[in-house]
């Protein structure tokens, strides 16, 4: 019996799914390094100093991307500002201090669903709340991705907090140290990484926002200070990419920006794996 | 000898549920008290109500009053952090902070105002000497305290305790993690201490009250059943549930 070799059959049935799977894992590598390998071939010969270093001149007839790239770091640095204590304060006061978990489960419940609106629905409520108010300006974009990064961050935070072993609080608390003192000291320094998982995701999502900002934050590509730049409207990378290809058809430029932005998702996606293997490598 | 802690009346549920009935004792001071029972029979949580541990518990309703020298510890005037810096407490598997063994030590002095570091220097080697592990990590202070083994763990958290110079020490099972070597170690450790503090230990371990302990409570069920000194209830037990459990016959 055992030494009886297969049916034909069932042997060419093993092979044929084999090679249908095989096809499909083939498929979908190949789908990634064509999308990868293409934008970054034809991106990378459009990148030039004079396209990161200047601003776009109709007069002299010259496209560059400097304000775009500045308008972009001034919104991931408002957002972080404004979102961080925010989340954090949040997910600390959800899992450290409420009583009420019923209320707790609701809103981490409804966090979860917040951060799988698509973006443009963002968008539109931001530019309600925020643009008619104080006009389309980086402000306005920045806290509209407030309400998008929010859910992140806090949930981010939150799995991390709950990673902070009881002993630790019952130790602290033993001692005598009130709860605000155990919160800072004992569990805080241990969901450290949480937080910065929280904030790299969240610049991921930033840099590559197009449509919530499209509503918001504006089209111009003005160099300006943090201050002045945030009072006015302007593009981030993703948004000039959209404005570059589909209203002036200078794919050139797009493309160089799409290949600038994929090397950024990359390294964010490196900087997740570092951050976690670093904690975890610590904790041991 | 005088009583440090007095047990009056004592009830406490968990929802419906009552988990010690009627509790009345007197906690005799710089000595040692061991809680035995077989698990379950509320030893420990009667352990965690001397410090109000059990505050940190959802739906604990506690009747009945525990003095401690004299004052009621439920009063409304009285803040659970200096009663808990009065009576310290050890857990059952060594919970040393992520941190350096030093501000392990430290911990407890600086929650409580210390900051000089003249003084919190004199706090932390005096506490570590006191709990026996001073040779052992002297040259290491600053070294991550989770890179210990494990029964330098707990005489480390014997002496973050110690730090905070308490009368009473609590220990919830603190040798019930560990191996022989390092129990015995605590044994002694724990009968050095009682010079200069009162310590009441949960264990499971009766060879350990018997060997440790000057009085033993017997839990049952949430009561508790008979209380004396240790040779009496070992060699005598009044009680015929105590007899029967001593002699291994539960459990």
């Amino acid at each position: 019996m055992l030494n009886q070799p297969l049916s034909k059959k069932r042997k060419r049935y093993e092979l044929l799914l084999k090679a249908l799977m095989l096809l499909a894992t083939g498929l979908t590598a190949a789908l990634v390094l064509f999308l990868l390998l293409y934008t970054i071939l034809k991106g990378i010969p459009n990148i030039t100093w004079e396209l990161l270093s200047t601003s776009p001149s109709y007069l002299e007839e010259r496209i560059g991307i400097l304000p775009d790239i500045l308008n972009t770091i001034y919104i991931v640095i408002a957002t972080l500002i404004i979102v961080l204590p925010l989340g954090v304060g949040a997910a600390i006061y959800l899992t450290e201090y409420a009583a009420n978990k019923k209320i707790v489960s609701i809103i981490e419940y409804a966090a979860e669903i917040l951060s799988g609106i698509p973006s443009i629905i963002y968008g539109l409520v931001g530019m309600l709340l925020f643009s008619n108010s104080m006009g389309t300006c980086l402000m306005a974009g920045a806290l509209t991705l407030v309400i998008m990064n929010l859910p992140t961050i806090m949930r981010t935070t939150q799995e991390s907090l709950k990673t902070v072993p009881q002993s630790y609080r019952e130790g602290a608390f033993g001692l005598g140290a009130g709860k605000w003192r155990v919160v800072r000291t004992v569990v805080l320094p241990g969901c450290l990484d949480g937080v910065i998982t929280g904030c790299i995701l969240s610049i991921g999502r930033i840099l590559g926002e197009s449509a919530a900002l499209l509503f918001t934050a504006g089209f111009a590509h003005a160099v300006n200070g943090i201050i002045e730049g945030l009072a006015a409207p302007g593009a981030t990378l993703s948004v000039a990419l959209y404005v570059y290809a589909k209203e002036q058809g200078e794919f050139g430029v797009a493309f160089a920006i799409a290949a600038i932005l994929m090397v950024l998702t990359v390294a964010i996606n490196f900087a997740t794996t570092f951050v976690q293997k670093f904690f975890a490598a610590r904790r041991s | 000898m005088g009583s440090i802690i007095s047990v009056k009346d004592m009830c406490l549920w968990y929802g419906d549920y009552q988990a010690l009935k009627d509790l009345n004792i007197e906690i005799p001071e710089k000595s040692i008290t061991a809680l035995i029972g077989p698990s379950g029979c509320g030893k420990s949580t009667f352990l965690k109500t001397l410090n109000r541990m059990n505050d940190l518990i959802p739906g604990v309703k506690i009747t009945g009053n525990i003095y401690y020298e004299g004052t009621d510890i439920f009063s409304n005037d009285v803040d659970v952090s200096h009663l808990r810096k009065e009576i310290g407490m050890v857990f059952q598997h060594p919970n040393p902070f992520p941190m350096s063994i030093y501000n392990n030590v430290a911990y407890g002095p600086r929650t409580h105002g210390i900051t000089r570091k003249v003084q919190l220097d004199e706090i932390v080697e005096q506490a570590l000497r006191d709990a026996a592990i001073w040779d052992e990590v002297k040259d290491r202070l600053k070294k991550n305290a989770l890179g210990i083994s494990g029964g330098q763990q707990q005489r480390l958290c014997i002496a973050r305790a110690l730090a905070i110079q308490p009368k009473v020490l609590l220990m919830d099972e603190p040798t019930s993690a560990l191996d022989p070597i390092s129990t015995s170690r605590i044994e002694d450790l724990i009968m050095e201490l009682k010079k200069k503090y009162t310590i009441v230990i949960v264990t499971h371990n009766m060879q350990q009250a018997v060997r440790v302990s000057d009085y033993t409570a017997f839990f049952l069920l949430g009561e508790l059943v008979e209380f004396g000194k240790t040779d009496d209830i070992f060699s005598q037990p009044k009680d015929k549930r105590t007899e029967d459990y001593i002699t291994g016959r539960f459990g």
